[in-house]
């Protein structure tokens, strides 16, 4: 009997956490996105969503078992990964289109650079800006909702607001304007968000800095017109971008003060796109660029051990 | 004067960890247990200098006599817990491993007392000190430090605060809590010894606010008290969360001072003592009977009759579990200890030592972790650390070498408390992470 006795190092107690559930509550909290993509834009949405899901579960299948590397699928992460890269996409998008970009997020961003807990850049992102860069016309064409007479717009929020027009906030609050699959529905993303944070699934530091330096830069760029900085706030991806994309465990610090640096630079990087560049959406590319600068961050604000206040090192 | 107690702690401690509780034996008294056929009292209990053994072979001992000493200042005798004849003097595999000397006592059945077992008197600090250096009295918690180098602080600092741990904040352990229910007056007369010699103006009973009839018992023997003596004794009820019986997050909780790291609790004129290490030093006065038995928890989802049990230094494991009424089911896994600090054992030959104060006997099903998987960078062991690390990024920097980073980031801090592996969803051993990064770095700043 002796020798059947576990020696392990203390603790001997796990709270249970694992990261399939981790992936678990992402995915819930994002359902509530993809039914409202399916009200606004109809049953395409679901072909998108699913390609995607699918593709990137199989990319990471076959790319680990290619690579001869133990599988993972079943932590579920590829699945979030597909559903944030469906949510980016028109509705209208080729799917061999979003096939391209599931495996430019799956095998380049994330297998290439040893899998989960080792990219250096949000996958789901890098698949959009590849797309955008490659496809950017069908990238950019974004079809009516389901709600809206085919002739009383053509722009989305982003380019209304680019030419001093404000949206209207309730259209903007449960959906119904031109944006990608999953980005429109402001209080459907909310719930979700909400769900993650009472999940402690995230912390609310990220979504909390990075969407108020955007109202804060946009409250002083328009001269403190809240109109239009709640506009800002609800529009385009950034609600979508700060509750899912920009706490990305992997590409955002694991420090508390490093999450606040980097959801500042965040929100100013999305503002300044903007406001002052020639492209009327900011949020990935904020995303991505501080995604490359998490080690620095990192660095710069290693929480300083207990005990050591007065100790010099 | 008003009895004062504190009902939230005082200071914010970052981290930790929402353990179960587990407490399973709290309502079960002490029960004292039959004398085994053999001990085997190991010479070093302690953190410092081990004792060598003062017997030989063949020699007679009774209960209370000294059988190992060490000139070393840090250190603490080791006594008889048996009246018998010494049978061999062994080199034992250690808790936590390597070997130390260790001296088998084979029991004669009569527990016959030794004769200097007499009452003492203390009038002094220097007495006080001496008594607790004679009755090999260590730290109870699990730390094992020498209680009379404690008593005994640097002439340079001034000691004004006594804490009192009975935060217990281990899962299943309830040694402290049986403690303060069944030895109360003990509790406090210890407390007044050390507060009168070493003159310390405030006392604090730490305890966590899951013992509700501790905190009102004490509460009401101290109220009894207080006419006698002057200043009250203050009842700190802390929330309960692991670990806010660790020494430093308890002085930080209690009295927001923070200990230095590399420092001890005197430089910041505190004395932490846990609450049976601080009772036995009361009995002893009054008795002189040394450290020679200790209560414990057997407890876990193997063991068929949990029990709290007071047993003589040196009493095997494996009669521990025989006393216990065996095993329901195959053990999967021995703990000396809580769940989140104690050490898992390689077979049955353990045996109680001064600072132990549980037994776990786990089945297969708890003894089995889920295998490690790759860090997620999710944060959580950082949130998680009550010393302000990050447990993942030391995991990293270990593996390359980088003493330097290592240094910068404070390894040496680490108290393996166990918060980060609790919460990883990772399920990595970053404990055992922690203990080779500080191997690295200590081999690397070594170089
Ligand atoms: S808790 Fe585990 S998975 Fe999360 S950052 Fe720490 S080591 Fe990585
Ligand atoms: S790093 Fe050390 S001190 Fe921090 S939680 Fe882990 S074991 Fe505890």
């Amino acid at each position: 009997m002796d020798n059947k006795l576990h020696v392990s190092s203390s603790p001997h107690l796990h709270s249970g956490a694992s990261t399939t559930k981790i992936m678990l509550d992402v995915i819930i909290a994002l359902i509530p996105a993809g039914i409202m993509s399916v009200v606004l834009f109809g049953f395409r949405s679901v072909a998108v969503i699913f390609t995607c899901v699918l593709s990137c579960i199989l990319f990471e299948y076959g790319f680990q078992k290619i690579s001869k590397k133990p599988t993972t699928v079943c932590n579920l992460s590829a699945v979030v990964t597909g559903l944030l890269l469906a949510y980016n996409l028109p509705v209208g998008i080729p799917l061999w289109m979003a096939v391209i970009g599931c495996a430019a997020a799956i095998i380049v961003v994330k297998q290439c650079f040893g899998g989960i807990g080792q990219n250096f850049a949000n996958p789901a992102i890098v698949g959009r800006i590849v797309m955008l860069v490659s496809f950017s016309s069908a990238m950019s064409t974004f079809p009516p909702t389901v709600f809206m007479a085919d002739a009383v717009t053509t722009a989305t929020p982003m380019q209304l607001l680019a030419n001093d027009q404000t949206p209207d906030v309730l259209s903007l609050l449960w959906g119904n304007h031109q944006g990608t699959l999953g980005e429109t529905c402001a209080i459907a993303l909310i719930i979700g968000g909400l769900y993650l944070i009472i999940k402690r699934v995230i912390s609310p530091v990220i979504p909390v800095c990075f969407m108020g330096s955007v109202f804060v830069m946009a409250l002083i760029k328009s001269g403190f017109d809240i109109n239009f900085a709640v506009c800002q706030l609800l529009s385009g991806g950034l609600i979508l971008g700060a509750f899912f994309m920009a706490t990305d465990y992997t590409t955002s610090p694991i420090n508390f003060k490093g999450k606040i640096v980097f959801a500042l630079g965040c929100g100013i990087i999305t503002a300044c796109i903007r406001f002052w560049a020639n492209l009327p959406e900011g949020v990935s590319y904020a995303i991505l660029l501080m995604n490359i600068t998490v080690p620095l961050i990192e660095r710069i604000t290693t929480p300083r051990p207990f005990g050591w206040e007065g100790i010099k090192k | 004067m008003k009895i004062k107690t504190v009902l939230s702690p005082n200071g914010h401690v970052h981290g930790g960890a929402k353990v179960p509780h587990r407490k399973n034996t709290s309502e079960f008294k002490t029960e004292i247990m039959p004398t085994p056929s053999t001990v085997t009292i190991p010479m070093q209990m302690h953190i410092g200098a081990p004792c060598e053994p003062t017997v030989k072979v063949g020699d007679k001992v009774k209960i209370g006599d000294i059988i190992g000493d060490s000139q070393a200042f840090v250190s603490a005798p080791v006594h008889a817990s048996v009246s018998g004849t010494v049978k061999s003097i062994i080199d034992f595999p250690a808790q936590n491993g390597g070997y130390i000397k260790a001296v088998v006592i084979e029991s004669d059945g009569q527990n016959e007392v030794s004769d200097s077992i007499i009452e003492k008197t203390v009038t002094s600090a220097a007495d006080l000190v001496s008594a607790a250096r004679e009755s090999g009295l260590v730290g109870l918690g699990g730390a094992g430090f020498p209680t009379h180098i404690k008593l005994s602080p640097k002439s340079d600092v001034r000691l004004d605060t006594l804490i009192i741990n009975a935060a217990e904040c281990e899962p299943y352990i309830t040694t402290d809590y049986r403690e303060c229910m069944e030895n109360s007056e003990d509790i406090l007369g210890g407390i007044y010894l050390v507060k009168k010699h070493l003159s310390i103006k405030n006392v604090y009973i730490a305890i966590e606010d899951n013992k509700p009839l501790a905190i009102k018992l004490l509460a009401e023997k101290i109220s009894a008290m207080r006419s006698e003596e002057g200043e009250p004794i203050r009842i700190v009820k802390l929330k309960s969360r692991y670990p806010q019986g660790a020494e430093k997050v308890l002085i930080q909780a209690v009295t927001k001072r923070k200990v230095p790291s590399g420092c001890l609790p005197a430089d910041v004129g505190c004395i932490v003592m846990n609450v049976t290490s601080v009772a036995l030093l009361h009995r002893f006065i009054k008795t002189g009977m040394p450290l020679v038995n200790k209560r414990i928890t057997v407890d876990g989802s193997a063991i068929n009759q949990p029990k709290n049990l007071l047993v003589p230094i040196g009493t095997s494991v494996s009669d521990i579990i025989e006393f216990c009424n065996g095993c329901k089911s195959i053990p999967g896994k021995i703990i000396m200890g809580g769940p989140m600090m104690g050490m898992a054992q390689p077979n049955l030959l353990p045996v109680i030592q001064k600072q132990n104060n549980a037994v776990l006997i786990l089945n297969k099903a708890d003894a089995t972790k889920k295998e490690e998987s790759a860090c997620i960078r999710c944060g959580r062991c950082v949130s998680a650390c009550p010393m302000n690390l990050m447990p993942t990024l030391i995991e990293r920097l270990a593996s390359i070498n980088d003493v330097e980073s290592l240094d910068r980031i404070g390894v040496t801090v680490c108290m393996e408390c166990g918060c980060c592996a609790f919460n990883c969803p990772a399920s990595r051993p970053l404990v055992q992470y922690m203990r080779n990064a500080k191997a690295v770095y200590r081999k690397g700043i070594k170089k």
